[in-house]
C-alpha cells in the first residue's frame, strides 16, 4: 500500500476491517432484497413488451387479458396522466415528462425490443404471464435505426418526431440530440509541431451493467391516496420523485422503503417497476410484485452506449503530447440523454494537452433508453484515448509509464472544461504501479503481452443527510438515507465511531426510507462514501459537541473547559466534581441533563474529489482461437482515505474485472430487424470465477482538500482503464491494434490471421 | 391449471411435505411456498448459480429443477448452512475477508463452496475457481471470494485433524 | 471584476472572445451582464430564472451548489460546463 506524502492523521477505528453489520443477515439468507417481500393480498405483475424495435401502436385491446381468471388488472399509457413533451422537475434533474413517461409505459410508438406495452396484476406470476399472450397489439413496423451512423445518415428512420436540436434548428427532424465542444488552442499549429502522429477509429459495443440481481417492485396503494414502494433502488428519494411525478400525485404522498440491492452500477438509478407497481395497486386495492426476468433486463433496462470515436493525437519525440482532436458520438437509445457529454470531458483528463478539439453527439437508435454504467461514457473514451497514447509512446520509444509521468496533470492543471484542479493522485498512481511486483516482474513467453492504461472520473458531491443517536446505553445508532451496496453501513458506522470513540460494535447503521431521513441523493457518482461521510462526519461532531455541554453542566463548567481524549470527556482543569467519563458514562445521565442527544448534519458540498487509476494487466493470447487469458492484473487507485480498506479493494477489484468483461466478451447482439439476439448471461458473456486471476491493489491516499476525512471517492474510475490495458497488452503480445471491442476470440483471430496473411504476403514480395 | 400435487422432501434435515404446480420449480416453491427466500432468481436459465442448493449430496440450480422432482430428496439451502452453536465456517470467512458487496450471489456461493469442500475438502485454487465457475459475481471481481475458500477449506482442515 | 471562460459553442455569440471580465456579486448578476452584452447567450445558461440545470458552475475551482444565487470574489474565474450525469 502506497502511502501518501502529506502528513496523516492516526485512526483508532478508520483504516481497520471490521465484520460489516449486514454481513450476518447477507450471509444467513435473511437479509430482505426487492424480491424477498411478501404481504397478504399479494397480486404478481407482469409486464408486455415490443416485440419490434420501432413500430407505431394502432390499438390495444385488453378485453381477453381482463377476463381471464385470476387477473385483477391491465394497465396501458392511457391510464397514465397525460405527458407532455417538456422539463419538469423531478429528483436531481430535471427530466423529460413525456420521454421519462413514455419509457414507463409506450405512448404511440414502441422505441426499441422490450419497450414496455402494457402491465397486468394476477393472482400468480404464471397467470399473470398467461394474460400477457392475450393481450392484442396492431403495430405498424417501421425500419429503424440501430448504429450511431445509420442514426446520423440523412434519410435515416426518425426515432423520436419531436427531437430537435439546437444547431439544425426548430424545423429539422433529427436523431442528434446534442452536440458538445472543447476546444484549447490552435489544433492545426499543434499537429505541425508534433513529430509523431496517430489516429483511429474506434467501435464499442453496448454493454450491459450485468447485476446479478434483476429490478424488482412491490407497489402498495392505501385507500387515502397515499403509497408505498418497497424495492432495489440505489436511490430512494430519486424513484419518490420520478414514479410521483408519472404517476402524476404528490411526490410527499409516496414513500420509497429501500430494500436490499443486488447491484446497481448505476442501472438502478432510475425507474422501471415502482410507478407500475404503484399503479396496479392503485387499479386492484391489493399490493402488488414486479420483478423482472433476466432476458426483460437485458432488453429493457438501460446498457450503456455503443460508440464510435476517431482519435487523432501527436507527440513531440521526447514524448510531450502536442495535439489531440477527438469525435465522438455515443448511443443515447431511444431517448436523449448518452454519457458522451461525460466521455468527451474525461478523454484527454489525465494529460495536459495543449491543443484540442473535442467533438462529441449524442445520437438516438431504436435500442434501450442508457442507463449510467460506473463512470458512464469514460470506458468507452479510455479505449480510445489510451490505445493511441500506447502507440505514440512507442513511437517515442519511451515506456509507457514515463510517458504518462512526462505528459501528467497536477495540481493547478487545467482541466479539459477549463477549471484548474486541486490536490490530485494521478501521478502517485503510475508511480504505484511502476514500483509494484507485478509490474517489476518479468514477463516471459511466447503471445504474452503487458498493457497500461489510466483513467479517470470526476465524481461528484451532491447532497446527503444524517443522524446519528445517542441511546441511553451509550450506543449509537446512525441513520443514513444512502442504500448501501457493498460496505457502506460498515463505513459510515466507522466514521461515527472514529468521532465519538465508540466500539465499532456500539454503532448500528440504519438505511432509512424517505420519511425517515432527509433528503439524500443518489448512492452512486463515487459520492456515497464520500458526501454521506462527510454528513455522518458532522452529526456525529454535532453529537459530540452537545456531549460536551452535557458534561459541563454536570461539572458545572463551561462547554469550552470540556475536553474529549481519547475516547473520554475530561475537564480542562481540575474539579472536584468533573470526573471523566466514557461515552457511556455520560449516556446514562442525558434524561436529567437535557434530554436525549441526537446529532445531525446536511451537506451539499462544493468540493469534489476527482480520482484517478492506473491498471495494468498481462495477457496470454491463444493464436488458434483469439481466446485471451488474464494472466495477472494490477490497479493503483487513489481513493483519497480508505475507510474501511477491504470495501474499497473490493470496488477497485469489482470495476476492473466489469471493465476486463467489456474488453474482451460483453456486446449486445442485435439482428437485422433490431431484435436482441442473446437476453442471457450464456451469451451475454461476462467474466466468471475461472477466467480471472486474483486482482492485486494498490491504494494511493491523496486526501481530498476540504473534505473532513479526505475521502475522495472510490467506487467508479477502476472500470475505465481495463478495456484499454487489455488492447495494449495484447498488441505487445501478438503485435496487432485492435480498435474493436469486445476484442472477443472470432475478432482477435480474424485479426490474427489477417496480419500472418499480410506477413506471408510481404515475405512473398520479398522473395 | 394443473391439480397441485403433494412432494415429500427433507430440507434443511427437517422432513416437509409441500403442494405445487408441475410447472413451479424447486426455486419457486422454496421461496414462493416454504418462504425460503435465501436462494435467489438471477436468471431462471441455470446460469447465474444464484439459485444454488445442495440436492442430494451435489450443488444444483434450483430453477432449474422442479418443484415434484425434489419428491423424496434432500435439500439444504443456505439457510441451513448456520447452526444454534453459530455461523458455517465459509460463512465466517465469507465476512472476515469481505467476500461479498451486495450479497445477492453469497448464498449460491456459500452452497457451491460447501458442495466443493464436501467431496473435496483440500482443494487447490484451480480447482476452487473450478467449482465456482457456475456462479457469476459482478460486484467483487471474485478475489475475496476465492480467498475466502481458501482460507474456510484450511480453516476446515486443520479443526477435522484436531478432531 | 470576475472572468467568464466562455464556452466553446457559445464564442460565436461573443465574437469569438474565449475570455470576458464582468462585474457582479452572485452568479446572476454575471449571468445578467453577459446576456445584457451578448443576448444569445440567455438559452444556453438560463432557464425559469435560475442557471439551467443542464449547466454545471465552477467558481476558481469548486462547484457551485446555489445556482443564481452563488456568491462571486472580485477576482474569480467562472466556467460554464456541462452537467454531468447525476450519480453512477
Amino acid at each position: 500500500m502506497a502511502a501518501s506524502p502529506t502528513e496523516k492523521p492516526s485512526f483508532r477505528v478508520i483504516g481497520t476491517r471490521p465484520v460489516r453489520h449486514d454481513g450476518f443477515d447477507k450471509v444467513t439468507g435473511r437479509a430482505k432484497y426487492g424480491a424477498d417481500y411478501s404481504f397478504p393480498g399479494m397480486l404478481f405483475g407482469r409486464v408486455l413488451r415490443s416485440p419490434h424495435a420501432h413500430a407505431n401502436i394502432k390499438s390495444i385491446n385488453i378485453e381477453k387479458a381482463l377476463a381471464l381468471p385470476g387477473v385483477k388488472a391491465v394497465v396501458t399509457s392511457a391510464d397514465l396522466p397525460e405527458a407532455p413533451d417538456k422539463m419538469v422537475a423531478a429528483g436531481e434533474a430535471p427530466v423529460n415528462l413525456n420521454h421519462l413517461s413514455s419509457n414507463v409505459l409506450a405512448r404511440e410508438k414502441v422505441l426499441y425490443d422490450g419497450h414496455a406495452v402494457a402491465a397486468v396484476a394476477a393472482t400468480s406470476a404464471h397467470i399473470a404471464e398467461e394474460a400477457l399472450r392475450l393481450i392484442e397489439v396492431d403495430y405498424e413496423v417501421l425500419p429503424p435505426a440501430m448504429t450511431v451512423e445509420a442514426a446520423m445518415k440523412p434519410g435515416a428512420p426518425i426515432v423520436l418526431p419531436t427531437l430537435r436540436n439546437k444547431e439544425d434548428g426548430p424545423d429539422k427532424q433529427t436523431n442528434v440530440a446534442n452536440h458538445m465542444q472543447f476546444t484549447r488552442g490552435d489544433l492545426a499549429e499543434g499537429f505541425t509541431q508534433a513529430d509523431f502522429i496517430v489516429e483511429r477509429e474506434f467501435k464499442t459495443a453496448m454493454v450491459h451493467q450485468g447485476y446479478i440481481e434483476p429490478h424488482n417492485a412491490v407497489g402498495i396503494y392505501g385507500g387515502d391516496g397515499h403509497a408505498t414502494i418497497y424495492c432495489s433502488t440505489q436511490g430512494t428519494f430519486n424513484v419518490r420523485a420520478l414514479s410521483a411525478t408519472v404517476l402524476g400525485m404528490p411526490e410527499g404522498n409516496l414513500k420509497v422503503v429501500p430494500a436490499e440491492i443486488g447491484g446497481g452500477f448505476g442501472g438502478k438509478l432510475v425507474i422501471y417497476l415502482e410507478p407500475l407497481s404503484v399503479l396496479l395497486s392503485r387499479k386492484t386495492g391489493q399490493p402488488v410484485k414486479l420483478t423482472m426476468s433476466r432476458a426483460e433486463v437485458l432488453r429493457a433496462t438501460g446498457p450503456t452506449s455503443g460508440s464510435t470515436i476517431r482519435c487523432k493525437m501527436g507527440a513531440t519525440k521526447d514524448g510531450k503530447l502536442i495535439a489531440a482532436e477527438i469525435w465522438m458520438a455515443y448511443e443515447a437509445g431511444a431517448f436523449p440523454g448518452s454519457p458522451v457529454g461525460a466521455g468527451a470531458m474525461v478523454i484527454i483528463a489525465p494529460y495536459m494537452i495543449p491543443n484540442f478539439k473535442i467533438d462529441a453527439y449524442d445520437v438516438l437508435v431504436n435500442r434501450p433508453k442508457t442507463a449510467a454504467y460506473r463512470a458512464p461514457g469514460a470506458s468507452n473514451a479510455a479505449l480510445a484515448s489510451e490505445t493511441v497514447i500506447d502507440e505514440l509512446a512507442e513511437k517515442c520509444g519511451i515506456d509507457p509509464a514515463e510517458f504518462r509521468l512526462i505528459n501528467a496533470v497536477k495540481e493547478g492543471s487545467p482541466q479539459v472544461v477549463g477549471p484548474p484542479f486541486k490536490r490530485i493522485g494521478f501521478v502517485e498512481t503510475v508511480e504505484a504501479i511502476k514500483n509494484s511486483p507485478h509490474y517489476k516482474s518479468k514477463l516471459e513467453g511466447p503471445y504474452r503481452g503487458r498493457g497500461m492504461a489510466s483513467g479517470f472520473w470526476f465524481n461528484v458531491g451532491l447532497q446527503s443527510s444524517a443522524t446519528v443517536n445517542i441511546h441511553s446505553d451509550g450506543t449509537v445508532s446512525v441513520v443514513i438515507g444512502s442504500v448501501d451496496v457493498g460496505g457502506q453501513r460498515a463505513a459510515q458506522a466507522m466514521i461515527a465511531a472514529e468521532v465519538l470513540g465508540a466500539d465499532i460494535k456500539d454503532v448500528r447503521p440504519v438505511v432509512a426510507d424517505t420519511d425517515s431521513i432527509g433528503h439524500t441523493d443518489v448512492t452512486g457518482g463515487s459520492r456515497t462514501c464520500f458526501t454521506t461521510g462527510w454528513a455522518v462526519h458532522d452529526a456525529a461532531q454535532d453529537a459530540l459537541r452537545q456531549l460536551k455541554e452535557r458534561a459541563a453542566k454536570l461539572w458545572e463548567m463551561k462547554p469550552e473547559e470540556v475536553l474529549f481524549e481519547n475516547g473520554k470527556f475530561v475537564p480542562s482543569r481540575p474539579s472536584e466534581k468533573a470526573k471523566p467519563m466514557t461515552l457511556k458514562e455520560i449516556a446514562g445521565r442525558l434524561g436529567r441533563t437535557g434530554g436525549p442527544v441526537v446529532g445531525r448534519a446536511t451537506v451539499n458540498p462544493r468540493t469534489v474529489g476527482p480520482a484517478f487509476a492506473t491498471t495494468v494487466v498481462d495477457v496470454e493470447v491463444d493464436p488458434d482461437t483469439g481466446k485471451v487469458q488474464v494472466l495477472r492484473a494490477t490497479i493503483a487507485q487513489d481513493v483519497g482515505k480508505a475507510i474501511h480498506p477491504a470495501y474499497v479493494e473490493g470496488q477497485m477489484q469489482g470495476g476492473t474485472v466489469q471493465g476486463i468483461g467489456w474488453a474482451l466478451n460483453e456486446e449486445y447482439f442485435y439482428d437485422g430487424k433490431g431484435v436482441l439476439r442473446n437476453t442471457g448471461l450464456l451469451d451475454y458473456r461476462m467474466p466468471t470465477c475461472l477466467d480471472m486471476p486474483l486482482i492485486e491493489t494498490e491504494i494511493v491516499e491523496v486526501p481530498t482538500p476540504g473534505h473532513p476525512l479526505g475521502i475522495r471517492g472510490v467506487g467508479e474510475v477502476s472500470i475505465v482503464p481495463p478495456p484499454a490495458a487489455v488492447a495494449n497488452a495484447i498488441a505487445h503480445a501478438i503485435g496487432v491494434r485492435m480498435t474493436q471491442l469486445p476484442m472477443s476470440p472470432p475478432r482477435l483471430l480474424k485479426a490474427i490471421l489477417e496480419k500472418r496473411a499480410a506477413n506471408e504476403t510481404q515475405a512473398a514480395a520479398a522473395d | 391449471m394443473a391439480k397441485k400435487t403433494v412432494v415429500e422432501t427433507t430440507i434443511n434435515g427437517e422432513s416437509m411435505e409441500f403442494l405445487c404446480e408441475p410447472r413451479q420449480s424447486l426455486l419457486e416453491v422454496l421461496r414462493d411456498e416454504l418462504e425460503l427466500t435465501g436462494s435467489k432468481e438471477g436468471c431462471l436459465t441455470g446460469d447465474c448459480g444464484a439459485c444454488t442448493v445442495i440436492l442430494d449430496g451435489r450443488a444444483a440450480c434450483s430453477c432449474l429443477v422442479l418443484g415434484v422432482e425434489a419428491q423424496g430428496k434432500s435439500i439444504t439451502t443456505v439457510e441451513g448452512l448456520a447452526s444454534s452453536a453459530g455461523l458455517h465456517v465459509l460463512q465466517q470467512k465469507f465476512l472476515e475477508h469481505a467476500g461479498l458487496q451486495c450479497g445477492i450471489c453469497t448464498p449460491g456461493f456459500l452452497m457451491s463452496a460447501k458442495a466443493l469442500l464436501d467431496h473435496n475438502p483440500t482443494p487447490t485454487e484451480p480447482e476452487i475457481r473450478y467449482a465456482l465457475a457456475g456462479n457469476l459475481c459482478r460486484c467483487t471481481g471474485y478475489d475475496k471470494i476465492v480467498k475466502a475458500v481458501i482460507d474456510a477449506a484450511s480453516t476446515l482442515a486443520a479443526g477435522s485433524k484436531a478432531a | 471584476m470576475a472572468t467568464v471562460v466562455i464556452p466553446s459553442l457559445l464564442r460565436k455569440y461573443t465574437g469569438g472572445a474565449d475570455r470576458v471580465t464582468v462585474s457582479g456579486r452572485t452568479i446572476g448578476q454575471v449571468i445578467e451582464e453577459l446576456v445584457s452584452r451578448y443576448p444569445e447567450v440567455r438559452d444556453h445558461l438560463l432557464e425559469n430564472g435560475d442557471v439551467k440545470p443542464s449547466v454545471a458552475v465552477s467558481i476558481d475551482g469548486e462547484m457551485g451548489t446555489g445556482g443564481v444565487l452563488d456568491r462571486v470574489g472580485e477576482t474569480s474565474e467562472i466556467f460554464f460546463i456541462p452537467a454531468i450525469g447525476g450519480g453512477c
